[in-house]
């Protein structure tokens, strides 16, 4: 049996049915994304052959980013204009020293600047080590909203719902944290913490059960949904913080500061921002995994998710799992913005969130919805963010060009045939799907 | 004279497979040559070089004795050869005359389209050929027979003289089938040539002048009619001895398993499907229900398996009313379903086999401790379903969309029929599945049977519903026309009653209602 053979039949069956509704664009694309390779046959591989597998075009799309990024810097450069006026095998040269130092500041700004470290190690000063050690802990500082934010979003991916609501789930999440914050007075930590979480996680929750709610009863779509919903999150947001939650000795549309005893502990002193957040988000992406791979909640959800038809079938009711996955994702968001206002901010202010929400659909692209690769497209993210700083400051390299970065990365997730062409990868199981689809008893 | 067509040598590779190995063919002038074969036999690969869409490694084409290279599409057309794919390749939003002109748009002055001049040469051509259509209309709105005669006017309309048909009557209803072989009998009349792809055996002696089988990607036969019947062929294009006729043990029939009684149920268009449906079916019997599809089976069959609400009416399963119940309920009180459409409801294609065979046990002991899936007693559990019922895969971890149809089907029935069942709901159960395949599928329902499961079969294949029933239920427009014994009609009967038509002289036992009440 040849591939060619194979497909038009597959098509003229599902055509032939007729009475299902084509599945929309939204659907498909998850159905890509979420997709593992098939698995050729033969003898089992090792894990890394199949870990390489999934994760070939993510760490190709990343190195192409930075590849591309690096050709913009270039460009960009008024030093290298300058220096191709010279001649050109000058200008050749300091573009590739400009991108060399633009990324050599990335890198020191993400991960600390290795020198620096070895130095403060052997003085054994402990004021120097965090100084050193502070670029690496900043990048996680940076990364944790990104965790919870890209979870929320690779959930609702499996569960077959695109939710574009984070950014307003996690405005939500961040104001009843904010809420239980300053305004429960007396409690000890060990109460009060986890009653503030689960305030920001019940927030984000509301905010996802509305379009989720909508979307089973109504069949509103849910990309509409949450985004009416993100509008109202912000301008609710907005009123609350010039009204109800505006600090009392305020002129500044800012959120009283919450009791110490909802913050999440740091674990070094001033201005080290490291603290406990980071921790609990890999604790939720390890729940996250379990939930979804190893529980029938998760077959249930994944189900609904891949095909809805099957789910029905199988007894699944995939209206309620709808609902609960809306209201999962918008929990997970929420604990997004709970977690930057009680480990970073202290507070609530106007636009806080800097489009964690939006950027956590890349994420959740970049990751391919497992909350593994959420976690380390996080970790990516959170190191181009805070090492984009120090770029800028030392390479005077505009920080607007990690989000340039970020896109390409992006643009090539989203087309993986570029990626599989240029860098000549075999489509995934093409070959060997031919002879899986031979006919047997023949 | 020379052959209108010949291949000479064709010979094709893909990685890890031989699809056509040598294979030479000649067509001549005037002649409906049928290629047989299995699903993945190669028919279509050798088609697809014809027609330029594929390259050969090796081997020449010869159109009226000359060589023929073809690299593209156009060049074929060039030559004359006009291919029918099983997808059609149509502009749902154009009328039938824009879709046949297309590519060769004729125009009046200032570029405008000549409609109307269109629509009297496929008006002309129709005419020619018995291709009923009406040029106007719109291809979205006809059905899928009109549709594949809109593309074999395509190919007359660019005067092709060699035609070639795949799988043509793998989405047509019997009655479709007969008016297409009506059209392809009067195009050779007027002289041109057919290439008639099928693995369908009664087709193929009934219509072919020539046949030349193909297995595994080489000719093992070349015959005509005549000389050959069914088992023979069979055994050609499969390479061994094939059961067509199912040996059925005498029927024993026991406690009544599924109730349905005045049923009414509505379509997502909104229309009545099922008006006011009464069945029954008892233990160790197979019923039938024949009928052209889309008379309301489909409907019935997912008001009986809790997918669809019914309007009015009741559906009692082992004595339990479970109108409108969910799937789950009337699944764990013993009913198992063989969906119609295997790849949009009964398989998530994603999911490995050993998920998909989980499928309705996921959430039970021993697949799940509380809310923890087991993933070991699932993988076990596979495995050994794999073996017993012989599925074609590298392992359990295999996503079940890269299986063959067969293969899927076969994961969908090894799920099914290992739970206890009482009662079978069946629908379409070898939809596109090739012979192999289907003797083995039939073998395992009947034994379900036996073991005194309730059978609910549904079947656009009147010879398949013939084979396994006990008793058959003929549907038209949504209701039951007659119930009949199956060992005490005749195809020719069963088909009038798809028909809407009560014949004489059949046994009145089983009708239930004529013909008059239902219009």
């Amino acid at each position: 049996m040849t591939k060619s053979k194979g497909k038009p039949k597959g098509k003229a069956e599902q055509g032939k049915a007729g009475e299902a509704p084509p599945p929309d664009a939204a659907h498909i694309l998850i159905q890509e994304l979420t997709a593992t390779p098939p698995e050729p046959p033969g003898p089992k591989r090792s894990w890394w052959r199949r870990a390489w597998r999934v994760a070939q075009v993510p760490v190709l799309a990343v190195f192409s980013g930075l590849l591309l990024g690096g050709v913009l810097i270039a460009l960009t450069s008024p030093e290298v204009h300058a220096a191709f006026q010279v001649s050109v095998l000058q200008g050749i040269g300091t573009a590739f020293a400009v991108v060399f130092r633009a990324y050599a500041a990335l890198f020191a700004g993400a991960f600390g600047d290795p020198l620096k470290m070895a130095a403060a190690l052997q003085s054994g000063d402990p004021l120097a080590i965090r100084r050193a050690f502070n670029p690496i802990l900043e990048s996680m500082v940076a990364a944790t909203p990104y965790i919870f934010a890209g979870l929320s979003v690779a959930l609702a991916f499996r569960g077959g719902l695109f939710n574009i609501g984070a950014e307003g789930q996690i405005f939500i999440g961040a104001i009843t944290a904010t809420y239980v914050g300053y305004a429960l007075v007396g409690l000890p930590l060990i109460i009060h913490l986890p009653l503030a979480l689960a305030a920001g996680a019940l927030g984000g929750a509301l905010w996802g059960y509305i379009p989720g709610w909508l979307k089973a009863r109504t069949g509103a779509h849910e990309v509409i949904n949450t985004i009416m919903m993100n509008y109202i999150a912000f301008r609710l947001s907005d009123w609350l913080l010039t009204g109800p939650m505006m600090r009392p000795d305020s002129f500044n549309p800012v959120s009283p500061t919450i009791q110490e005893s909802a913050m999440l502990p740091r674990f070094f002193a001033d201005p080290i921002r490291f603290h406990l957040g980071f921790f609990v988000a890999l604790g939720v992406a390890y729940l996250v995994y379990w939930f979804l791979f190893r529980t029938t909640w998760g077959f249930n959800l994944r189900t609904a998710g891949a095909n809805p038809n099957a789910a029905r079938y199988a007894g699944i009711n995939t209206g309620r799992w709808i609902i609960i996955t809306m209201t999962l994702a918008g929990a997970l968001a929420g604990l997004a913005g709970t977690n930057e206002v009680l480990g970073v901010n202290h507070n609530l202010a106007m636009a806080f969130s800097s489009g964690y929400g939006f950027d956590s659909i890349a994420l959740a692209l970049l990751g391919r919805s497992h909350p593994l690769g959420v976690v380390l497209a996080s970790l990516l993210f959170g190191t181009l963010r805070s090492g984009a700083r120090r770029m800028q400051v030392v390479a005077g390299i505009p920080i607007d060009i990690i989000s340039v970065i970020q896109a390409m990365i992006l643009a090539f997730m989203a087309a993986p045939a570029i990626i599989r062409t240029i860098y000549r990868l075999r489509q995934p199981a093409e070959a060997e799907e031919e002879v899986l689809v031979r006919g047997w008893g023949g | 004279m020379a052959p209108i067509l010949e291949l000479r040598g064709i010979t094709k590779h893909f990685p890890g497979i031989l699809a056509n190995d040598h294979i030479d063919l000649t067509l001549d002038q005037g002649e409906i040559l049928a290629l047989l074969g299995e699903n993945g036999a190669g028919k279509t690969t050798l088609m697809n070089i014809l027609y330029g869409l594929y390259q050969p490694d090796e081997g020449q084409i010869f159109v009226k004795g000359s060589p023929l290279e073809v690299h593209q599409p156009s060049d074929a057309i060039r030559a004359g050869i006009g291919m029918v794919h099983q997808h059609f390749m149509l502009v749902p939003v154009f009328t039938v005359a824009e879709n046949v002109m297309l590519g060769q748009e004729r125009m009046r002055l200032a570029g405008f389209l000549n409609r109307a001049e269109a629509a009297e040469k496929v008006r002309e051509l129709s005419k020619a050929h018995g291709l009923e259509v009406e040029p106007e209309a719109y291809v979205k709105d006809l059905s899928v027979g009109v549709q594949q005669r809109v593309e074999i006017l395509k190919l007359l309309y660019r005067q092709a003289d060699i035609l070639i048909l795949d799988e043509p009557t793998a989405v047509l209803t019997p009655q479709e089938s007969d008016e297409l072989f009506k059209v392809m009998r009067s195009l050779v009349a007027a002289g041109k040539s057919i290439i008639f792809i099928t693995h369908k055996l009664r087709e193929v002696l009934e219509v072919a002048d020539r046949i030349t089988v193909l297995r595994r990607g080489a000719v093992v036969a070349t015959t005509t009619p005549a000389k050959a019947n069914r088992a023979k062929l069979a055994e050609m294009m499969v390479g061994r001895q094939v059961r067509l006729e199912v040996r059925k043990a005498a029927r024993k029939p026991g406690e009544t398993v599924l109730d349905i009684r005045d049923l009414v149920a509505i379509n997502d268009r909104r229309q009545v499907a099922v008006d006011g449906v009464s069945l029954e079916v008892r233990e160790g019997e197979v019923l039938g229900i024949a009928g052209v599809q889309g008379n309301g089976q489909t409907e019935l069959v997912e008001v009986v398996t809790g997918l669809r609400r019914p309007l009015s009416g009741s559906v009692r399963l082992q004595g339990q009313d479970v109108t409108g119940a969910s799937p789950r309920r009337i699944t764990e009180l013993g009913a198992a379903h063989v969906p119609e459409d295997r790849q949009r409801d009964g398989l998530v294609l994603p999911y490995s086999v050993a998920e998909n065979l989980a499928l309705q046990t996921y959430y039970r002991p021993p697949f799940a401790r509380g809310v923890v899936l087991q993933e070991g007693e699932i993988r076990k559990s596979a495995e050994a379903r794999i073996g017993e019922f012989d599925i074609r895969t590298p392992s359990a971890a295999t996503p079940a969309g890269s299986l063959s149809g067969g293969n899927q089907q076969k994961v969908i029935v090894a799920r099914e029929f290992s739970r206890p069942i009482r009662l079978l709901v069946a629908s379409q159960p070898t939809r596109g599945l090739d012979v192999g395949s289907i003797e083995y599928i039939h073998g395992r329902i009947l034994e379900k049977r036996d073991g005194g499961t309730g059978v609910l079969l549904v079947s656009p294949e009147l010879d398949e519903v013939l084979e396994l029933s006990d008793r058959i239920a003929v549907m038209y427009r949504g209701r039951i026309v007659a119930t009949v014994a199956a060992d005490r009609v005749t195809k020719e009967q069963v088909g009038l009653l798809m028909a809407g038509v009560v014949p004489e002289g059949i046994e009145a036992q089983g009708i239930v209602r004529t013909v008059e009440a239902t219009l």
